[in-house]
C-alpha cells in the first residue's frame, strides 16, 4: 500500500486559503500588466519600476517602511473590530481625530523629551477609541446599523478637526492651514539613516504582537471572537455581549487613534490635514486580506504599501497613472472576498482527499 | 426488476467539508409500496433524499425511473418526473390561505391575475381526490402542525407526484395525528402511490411499510421485506451493534427543591400569553419532563429559567436566588446549565474550533487566566479530557466544530454543560436529529447527571425520551400545564397524547401538586 500523507479537510482549507489569496493577486496583478501595456508607450519600463522600482534605492524601500507604518495601525484597528463582526468604518475618523489630539498635545504642552510623544499618542489613542466608541454604542443601544453611523461620524470628525485647526492650532504665518510647527521634543525620530523610517515602527511592531496575543491568548479576545461569530451563542453562554462589542471598538478605536498620532508625529512637522487621510479605509482592504488576522495583517499591509510605492515610482518615471494600483486593489479585493471563487477546484480537491482516505481505511 | 419504478445507481455524494455522505449506494424501489429507509442520523438518508429531489447532485451515479435514465438538477426538475417531497421543516407560507399555499409556483390565471377561485376548486377538487379534510380558506398560521402536512402531502399530489418522499413525517405528531397520517398514506398507496418514509421510530415502520433499505454510514446494508426483520435486527443493522432501546436507571432519590416555579406568566412579541400561570418545583437529584407538542410553552420555560428570555409575572427561583434581575452569567454562575433546542444557533459558533466551544461557559473564571493570559495548558487539558470523555469524535480539539456531524456537535455542547457538574440542568430536546449511538450517549449521561444530584429538566418532542428518562413529568398545552405524573412509569404514550392535545386536562388540585415546597 502507497503510504501517502492523509491529510485532514481543514489543512486542505487552510492551504486553500493561501492559495486563493495568492491567485487573486496574481490575477490582479496580470490585469494590471495588461492595462499597462495597453495604455503605455514604454510597457516594459513601466512594468520594470512599478515591480522593482521599490528595490531601487534605500530612499525608495523607506518609503514602503514609512507607509507601511499608518497602514499596519489602521490594518490592526479594522481586524479588532471586524473580528467582533462590527463593520464600523470609523477607524478613517479615529485616525484623523489621533493626529490632530496628538499635533495638539505637541503644539500646545512642554513635555521633556521622550515623555512628549508618548503622551501626544496616548491622546491620540483615547480620541480615537472614543470616536470608534460611538457607533458601537449606538448599535449596542438602538440597534443603529454601525456602517451607517460610522460613515456619517467621519465627515463630523473631519469637520470638528478642521475647526480646530482654523480657530485653535492654525499658524497664520505658515502660508496654507497648518498648525504651528512641532518642537522637536515632539516628534518621532529618524531612526535610519537616509529614510524617513521613524521610531513608529518598533511601536508598530510591538503592537502587532500585542493584539496578537490579545485576540487569541486573552478571556477579552476570546470574548470578541466569539461574538462576532455568533453573537446568540455568545449570549447563551453568559458573554456580555453589548459590552464586549464596545470594548471591540474600543480597542479598535484606540489603535486607529495612535495610529494618526504617530502619523503626524513621525511624518510631518506641522498639522495641516484638512481631508480624511484614507488610512482607515486602507485598514479594510487590509484587514480582509489578512482575514482579520492581526498576525497576517503586517503582511498584507507590506503588500500595499509596496504596490502604492512601486506604482507612485512608476507614474514619476513613465508615462502611466498610479491609478492603475486601484485597480489592483479593486480586483484583489473582490476576489479575496467573494467566497465562492474557486470553490469548485476546492470541492474536488477535498473530495479526492476523502477517497484516498476512504481507501486507505478499507486497505487497511 | 421490472416491477421497480425508481432505481438509484452507486450514488456518491461528498459534502464539501470532506464529509462522504453516500458512498455506492444502491437504493430501488417497487411500484405502490411503502418503503422505509432508515438509518442513523449522518448515515446518509437525508443527502440520498436530496439528491433523488435535485437539491444535491450526486458526484456520481444514475437514476432510472421506470428503466429509464433520469436527469435530476432542481426539485422542479424533480416534479417534472413526478417526485414529491414532504420536507421535515414545512416549507409553507404561513401568513397565506391554503389554497394560496397549494397552488403557489403553479397559480392558475385569469389575464394577468391569480384566479383565487380557481386555486380553492382545484385545493377541494384534489383534498376531494385522495380524501383529505381540508379547508381552503383557513390560514396556515392558524392550523394545527398534522393539518400543515396534509397540505404539503397534498401539495405534492396536486402537483402531481407518483412518487412521495417523506422526511420523518411523524417527528412533529402527536400519536393521534400520526395514526390518521398512516391511514391516509395506506390509502395513497391503495390508489397506485409509491411512498418513500424516512423515519427514525423502527414501530412506525413495522407498522406501515412494506419494504426498507437501510443505512449505515453512507452506504446501503440490507434492503428487505419489513416482515422479515425484527425491530432489533433492523437496529443492529443500523449501528451494526446492539442498541439498547430501553434506558437504564436505577430509582429516583429526589431532595429538596432546586428551582421553584410560581405563577409564572410570559407574554410573547405578539401580545399573547405563552405561558400562564405555571409552577411546579425540580428537585435534587431528579429528572423532571416536559411532555407537549412544540409550541405549548416548553421552550418559554426554558428560556426563561436560564435568562435568555425575561418573564412577565411570577417568580423563578434558583436554590432560593430570586433570579429577576440577573444576567445570564449571574444564573450560570449559580451551577445552572442549558442545553438549547437550537443547537446550531444557540449551541456553537460553527466556525470556530471545538476547544473555542468548550470553553465559552468558564473562559472568564480565575482558574483558566494566569497573569491576564489565557491558561492555555490548562484548558488544552480539560478540553482534550472532554473529547476523550464524551466521545467525540474528530481529528482534535483545534477542528471548527462545523466539520463535525450532528451527533458529535451535540456531545460538544453536552460536554460543555456537563462536565461544569451543575446543580441545575435545563435539557431541551437532546437527541432530537442525532444518530442512535449519540443518543443513547447523551441519554445515559442525563442519567448519570441525576444520580451525581443534579436537578434536571428534560423537555423533549419525543414522547419515548420523556417517558423513559423522566422520573416525573408534566404536559403542557397551550401554555399550561395539563397533567402532572409524579411517577413516569404509570403513563401510556396515548395518556399523554391525549394531554397534549387538550383533549383531557386534570384538575387543578392534581396540577398542583407539581408543587413540592408548598
Amino acid at each position: 500500500m502507497k503510504n501517502k500523507q492523509v491529510l485532514t479537510s481543514k489543512t486542505i482549507e487552510n492551504r486553500f486559503e493561501v492559495f486563493r489569496v495568492v491567485v487573486a493577486i496574481a490575477i490582479a496583478i496580470a490585469v494590471a500588466l495588461l492595462l499597462i501595456f495597453f495604455t503605455s508607450k514604454q510597457p516594459f519600463e513601466a512594468l520594470y519600476w512599478f515591480l522593482l522600482g521599490p528595490l531601487k534605492s534605500l530612499r525608495n524601500f523607506g518609503n514602503v517602511v514609512q507607509l507601511f507604518i499608518p497602514l499596519t495601525f489602521a490594518g490592526l484597528s479594522i481586524a479588532v473590530m471586524f473580528q467582533c463582526n462590527q463593520f464600523n468604518m470609523a477607524a478613517e475618523g479615529a485616525f484623523f481625530l489621533g493626529g490632530l489630539g496628538a499635533a495638539i498635545v505637541a503644539v500646545k504642552m512642554t513635555l521633556p523629551m521622550g515623555v512628549h510623544p508618548v503622551v501626544a499618542i496616548l491622546v491620540g489613542a483615547v480620541l480615537g477609541a472614543i470616536v470608534c466608541a460611538i457607533p458601537g454604542i449606538f448599535k449596542v443601544k438602538w440597534g443603529a446599523n454601525e456602517v451607517v453611523s460610522s460613515l456619517m461620524l467621519n465627515y463630523i470628525m473631519l469637520f470638528l478637526g478642521t475647526y480646530v485647526l482654523q480657530y485653535v492650532l492654525l499658524d497664520p504665518s505658515a502660508g496654507y492651514p497648518a498648525s504651528n510647527q512641532f518642537p522637536s521634543t515632539a516628534t518621532l525620530s529618524v531612526i535610519i539613516p537616509k529614510t524617513g523610517i521613524h521610531a513608529g515602527i518598533i511601536l508598530v511592531a510591538f503592537l502587532v504582537v500585542l493584539v496578537y496575543l490579545f485576540m487569541y491568548k486573552t478571556k477579552w479576545g476570546y470574548a470578541i471572537r466569539i461574538t462576532g461569530q455568533n453573537e446568540k451563542f455568545a449570549k447563551y453562554s453568559g458573554v456580555g455581549v453589548g459590552s464586549t462589542i464596545i470594548l471591540s471598538q474600543l480597542v479598535g478605536g484606540a489603535l486607529a487613534g495612535a495610529g494618526g498620532a504617530t502619523q503626524v508625529l513621525g511624518m510631518y512637522t506641522r498639522f495641516s490635514w484638512t481631508s480624511l487621510p484614507g488610512y482607515g479605509f486602507d485598514g479594510i482592504i487590509i484587514s480582509i486580506l489578512a482575514k482579520n488576522n492581526p498576525a497576517y495583517v503586517p503582511l498584507a499591509a507590506f503588500f500595499l504599501a509596496y504596490l502604492r510605492i512601486g506604482a507612485d515610482i512608476m507614474s514619476r518615471k513613465t508615462d502611466i497613472a498610479p491609478e492603475v494600483v486601484a485597480i489592483v486593489q479593486a480586483l484583489i479585493i473582490l476576489l479575496v472576498a467573494a467566497k465562492m471563487f474557486l470553490d469548485k477546484y476546492k470541492h474536488r480537491l477535498i473530495v479526492k482527499n476523502s477517497q484516498e482516505q476512504l481507501l486507505q481505511k478499507e486497505g487497511a | 426488476m421490472a416491477d421497480n419504478i425508481l432505481v438509484m445507481e452507486n450514488i456518491t455524494k461528498v459534502y464539501p467539508n470532506g464529509f462522504v455522505a453516500n458512498k455506492n449506494v444502491n437504493f430501488s424501489v417497487k411500484k405502490g409500496e411503502i418503503h422505509a429507509l432508515v438509518g442513523e442520523n449522518g448515515a446518509g438518508k437525508s443527502t440520498l433524499m436530496k439528491i433523488l429531489f435535485g437539491v444535491e447532485t450526486s458526484d456520481t451515479g444514475r437514476i432510472l425511473l421506470n428503466g429509464n435514465e433520469i436527469k435530476i438538477d432542481s426539485p422542479s426538475g424533480a416534479i417534472k418526473y413526478g417526485i414529491g417531497m414532504v420536507h421535515q421543516h414545512f416549507m409553507l407560507a404561513p401568513s397565506l390561505t391554503v389554497a394560496e399555499n397549494m397552488v403557489m409556483g403553479i397559480e392558475p390565471k385569469k389575464f394577468c391575475f391569480i384566479d383565487f377561485e380557481k386555486a380553492i376548486k382545484m385545493t377541494q377538487d384534489v383534498a376531494k381526490k385522495y380524501n383529505f379534510d381540508i379547508d381552503p380558506k383557513a390560514y396556515v398560521k392558524d392550523l394545527p402542525v398534522g393539518v400543515k402536512q396534509k397540505i404539503e402531502i397534498l401539495k405534492a399530489l396536486l402537483r402531481g407526484a407518483q412518487i412521495l418522499i417523506l422526511d420523518e413525517p411523524t417527528a412533529v405528531l402527536t400519536p393521534q395525528e400520526t395514526s390518521e397520517l398512516f391511514i391516509q398514506l395506506k390509502k395513497l398507496k391503495e390508489q397506485g402511490h409509491t411512498i418513500i418514509f424516512i423515519s427514525h421510530k423502527l414501530r412506525e415502520i413495522k407498522e406501515i411499510c412494506d419494504r426498507i433499505t437501510i443505512l449505515r454510514n453512507g452506504r446501503a446494508v440490507g434492503e428487505a421485506e419489513v416482515s422479515e426483520l425484527s425491530e432489533q435486527d433492523i437496529s443492529n443493522k443500523m449501528v451494526g451493534r446492539d442498541v439498547i432501546l430501553k434506558v437504564e436507571k436505577e430509582h429516583a432519590t429526589p431532595q429538596e427543591s432546586v428551582l421553584k416555579i410560581r405563577n409564572l406568566t410570559v407574554i410573547n412579541q405578539f401580545g399573547k400569553e405563552s405561558l400562564k400561570n405555571v409552577s411546579f418545583d425540580v428537585r435534587k437529584g431528579q429528572i423532571f419532563g416536559i411532555a407537549g407538542v412544540e409550541g405549548n410553552g416548553q421552550s418559554e420555560i426554558a428560556e426563561t429559567v436560564t435568562g435568555l428570555r425575561s418573564h412577565s409575572k411570577g417568580l423563578i427561583e434558583i436554590k432560593g436566588v430570586n433570579i429577576e434581575k440577573h444576567t445570564i452569567r449571574d444564573i450560570r454562575n449559580l451551577k445552572v446549565s442549558h442545553v438549547p433546542e437550537d443547537r446550531m444557533t444557540y449551541g456553537i459558533a460553527g466556525e470556530i474550533s471545538i476547544k473555542d466551544n468548550i470553553i465559552s461557559d468558564r473562559y472568564f473564571k480565575n482558574e483558566y487566566n494566569k497573569h491576564g493570559m489565557q491558561d492555555t495548558k490548562k484548558i488544552n487539558e480539560e478540553v482534550d479530557q472532554c473529547i476523550k470523555e464524551y466521545l467525540v469524535k474528530c481529528s482534535g480539539r483545534e477542528q471548527p466544530i462545523r466539520m463535525l456531524s450532528g451527533g458529535n456537535i451535540q456531545k460538544v455542547v453536552v460536554a460543555r454543560e456537563f462536565s461544569s457538574s451543575p446543580d441545575l440542568a435545563v435539557v431541551n430536546q437532546p437527541t432530537r436529529g442525532i444518530d442512535v449511538g449519540a443518543t443513547e450517549f447523551v441519554r445515559k449521561r442525563i442519567v448519570e447527571l441525576r444520580d451525581e444530584g443534579t436537578a434536571v429538566i428534560l423537555i423533549s418532542a419525543d414522547l419515548n425520551e420523556v417517558m423513559e428518562l423522566s422520573d416525573s413529568l408534566i404536559v403542557m398545552y397551550d401554555g399550561e400545564i395539563s397533567a402532572y405524573f409524579p411517577d413516569s412509569k404509570n403513563v401510556t404514550e396515548h395518556e399523554l397524547g391525549e394531554y397534549m392535545l387538550g383533549i383531557k386536562k386534570m384538575s387543578p388540585e392534581e396540577i398542583g401538586d407539581a408543587i413540592y415546597e408548598k
